[in-house]
């Protein structure tokens, strides 16, 4: 099963290599993972989207915590949570395919931040489905470039992930 | 005030670091990156420097200084190939979660990434094998850093930690403080166990119809035998060990049933297999433990599970009972609650359960074919029991060998025993020696290998002669790489591929060359003698060159991919 876990770390160098040799060194599934830093500058927040069975995600929570940089994991499939993930697509805009891209744009409720001759590149935010079905909606020939962000996570409500 | 606004260099406030530690010994080997620090060290006597002749036998001579005191081992290397000839050390530490403190030297801040002379990204080609480690980049950092590799190298679960530390920064200047507490948001190990869990394992313990105890490392690391022994004695039920734990609890003790495992006795095995409540304590339900994990857990039992490591509960096998805690601890809770409770057991159910384990006992499995010709080397190590009235400390290095040495003496205290479990590192037997007899300068220690092994790490019989170590080599010599040899017998249709040592040196010349004692044994009725002969040599380091029977094999055995109960016994073949 799919799960998005949500970690606090040190902001400090190598910290990232940390969590991905781990996911390496153990054979765990990584779909996507990113990281920043946080509003506390010390501290980085970073999602990993993740598979495997029950029992491999609790390893792979109970190894994240054992990392001795690693402050707090929280499984956001433990509960109620919100994903988006960004990206950004540049697609032909010729001829007919110029109004049917402002159109599927539209539809998907993206936007078009860049305007060429040849070419719209459109930004589109939510989650990793919707923006699979805005790919698989497009002409594949229209797909010039695509860059995906990987998927960022928040708990609902009062679910908070602090120090 | 005065004192502490001195400006010292970033090598002398390393070096006032160690003092602070209490270090006593460290091992290293000097190089470029590291001048500065060695000359701070040429400049204070609060520690002793052990100069190995490779850096990999200083890893293992600190890490065993480390397994047989409880101490953290120090080892100082320096940057490129000082650190990467470390790394065979440090992982085989990492494996069997041995305390350690690494200080490796780096090229100079500025020249780092630009392919500099002996320069290696060393904290990336350690971060898989090690606890944790760092990179000092300022002069200011190095003494809160080495406060807190010395505390998360011997907290929670112990492991090696490395700090690298470029050369210019340990030229710099600044004030020497160091900070007396350490406090990481990030790391905050358990140590108390949780009470409403130890009650619920006790009452599955006392409960049980066939009790089964299982100890690993973790007894001997977390300096627990004294309480397990306690628990043991008055619930009055069954115990076995790992590699790693033997010595945790007496093997003399009629209720100790032997080693488990790969090359465990039938009668831990067979126990293993059947009980129906398991406590497992500080053990961690290895490959080489549990055998084949299916067949295990074919057979319904209850398992209650300690250990300071949250990630090695459920990791190979699901626990029913949890308790994550510093074993020493938790079973002190238990021993308490049973001070407090006392607890009825199944004794009727409990007294046939002992009769079973009796009659699994009357298999003999440690029997072996004796021979007036050749010399068995299961009776080299049964000698070597007998005649250091079984009180030496014991490195092994990685093979046949080791496996007999876990056999056939059997150990009554903890951190008697030392060996590379984990990792099964060749070459470690001779510098684990070193570590140990520094550690007990009047112990008896007795370095049991084979001629395999030894020349993995044979340079460190220089080290021996510089530092008088009076150590004795116990090589049992087949000609062969046994264990790899009795795997081709069994599995690859007697195929001795690359397994036949040839062109073996003069191991009593060779021994001699080095300013040691030699003796090669090659009779049955020499053993005894050469043996007292050599403990007798009390000052000297005396290496015994027994010739040994070539095709023997270590039994029982459960074949990769069998179950516990699936051995195979000598009188089998």
């Amino acid at each position: 099963m799919r799960h998005i876990i949500s970690l606090l770390m040190e902001n400090e160098a190598g910290a990232l290599s940390r969590v991905a040799g781990l996911f390496s060194a153990r054979g765990y599934n990584i779909e996507s993972l990113t990281v920043a830093a946080t509003e506390d500058p010390t501290l980085s927040r970073m999602t990993i989207v993740t598979s495997g069975s029950a029992e491999v995600i609790e390893q792979i929570i109970k190894q994240l915590n054992k990392l001795i940089d690693v402050v707090k994991v929280l499984d956001l499939n433990d509960g109620k949570f919100i994903e988006r993930e960004l990206m950004l697509v540049k697609v032909k805009a010729t001829g007919a395919f110029r109004e049917e891209m402002k159109r599927m744009c539209d539809i998907f409720r993206g936007r078009i931040i860049d305007v060429a001759d040849g070419s719209f590149t459109i930004e589109l935010t939510g989650s990793g489905t919707k923006l699979d079905a805005f790919i698989e909606s497009l002409d594949k020939a229209a797909i010039l470039e695509t860059v995906r962000t990987g998927a960022s996570g928040i708990g609902r409500g009062d679910r908070v992930l602090k120090v | 005030m005065e004192q502490s606004s001195k400006q010292l260099t970033g090598a002398e406030i390393l070096i006032r670091c160690l003092h602070e530690e209490n270090v006593e010994y460290i091992f290293g080997y000097p190089g470029g990156a590291v001048l500065h620090i060695y000359d701070a060290i040429f400049h204070q006597d609060k520690f002793k420097h052990i100069l190995v002749r490779h850096e990999q036998a200083a890893l293992h001579a600190a890490d065993a200084y480390s397994r047989s005191t409880g101490k953290v081992g120090v080892a100082l290397v320096t940057s490129g190939p000082g650190a990467t000839n470390a790394v065979t050390g440090i992982a085989t530490a990492y494996m069997d979660s041995i305390p350690m403190v690494i200080i490796s030297g780096q090229v100079p801040t500025y020249a780092i990434g630009e392919d500099a002379f002996q320069e290696c990204d060393t904290v990336g080609i350690t971060r898989p094998c090690v606890k944790h480690n760092f990179l000092v980049k300022d002069v200011k950092d190095i003494a809160a850093t080495m406060k807190k590799a010395f505390y998360v190298a011997n907290s929670g679960r112990p492991g090696p930690v490395l700090v690298d530390i470029p050369k210019d920064i340990t030229a710099h200047l600044c004030a020497f403080e160091y900070p007396k507490t350490v406090q990481l948001r990030s790391y905050n190990p358990v140590t108390k166990g949780h009470l409403g869990q130890i009650k619920k394992a006790l009452k599955l313990l006392t409960e049980a119809k066939r009790p089964m105890v299982y100890s690993g490392g973790g007894v001997v690391l977390g300096d627990a035998a004294e309480h397990l022994i306690k628990l043991i004695q008055t619930l009055g039920i069954p115990i076995t060990s790992t590699l790693m734990g033997l010595g945790g609890f007496p093997a003399s003790d009629p209720k100790f049933l032997g080693m488990l495992g790969m090359h465990g006795t039938y009668e831990a095995n067979m126990a293993m297999q059947d009980c129906d409540v398991l406590l497992a304590v500080g053990a961690r339900f290895d490959d080489r433990v549990i055998g084949n994990t299916a067949h295990f857990l074919s057979n319904p039992r209850t398992i209650i599970h300690i250990d300071i490591d949250p990630s090695s509960i459920s990791k190979r096998v699901k626990i029913d009972v949890p308790i994550v805690g510093d074993v020493k601890s938790v079973l002190a809770d238990m021993n308490e609650l049973i001070a407090a409770e006392k607890p009825k057991q199944n004794t009727a159910e409990l007294a046939s359960w002992f009769k079973q384990i009796e009659a699994w006992r009357g298999r003999k499995c440690m029997n072996y074919a004796q021979s007036t010709e050749l010399i068995k080397p299961q009776y080299v190590i049964q000698k070597l029991h007998e005649v250091t009235n079984g009180e030496a400390f014991v490195t092994s290095d990685v093979g046949q060998h080791q496996m007999w040495a876990a056999q056939y003496y059997p150990f009554d205290k903890p951190r008697r025993w030392i060996n590379s479990g984990g990792l099964g590192t060749m070459g470690v037997g001779l510098p684990y020696a070193m570590g140990v007899q520094l550690a007990h300068p009047d112990a008896q220690v007795a370095c049991v290998t084979g001629e395999g092994s030894i020349q993995m790490n044979i340079q460190e019989l220089s080290t021996c002669k510089q530092y008088n170590l009076p150590i004795k080599v116990i090589m049992l010599n087949n000609r062969y790489l046994g264990m790899v040899r009795q795997w081709q017998e069994f599995f690859y249709e007697n195929r001795y591929s690359e397994s036949y040592m040839d062109s073996l040196p003069d191991f009593v010349k060779l021994a001699e060359a080095y300013g040691h004692v030699g003796m090669q044994i090659t009779q049955p009725g020499d053993v005894e003698g050469a043996l007292k002969e050599a403990f007798a040599m009390k000052s000297r380091f005396v290496f015994l060159d027994f010739i040994t029977d070539q095709k023997e094999n270590v039994f029982p055995m459960i074949q990769n991919g069998k179950g516990l109960s699936e051995m195979i016994l000598a009188e089998e073949l």
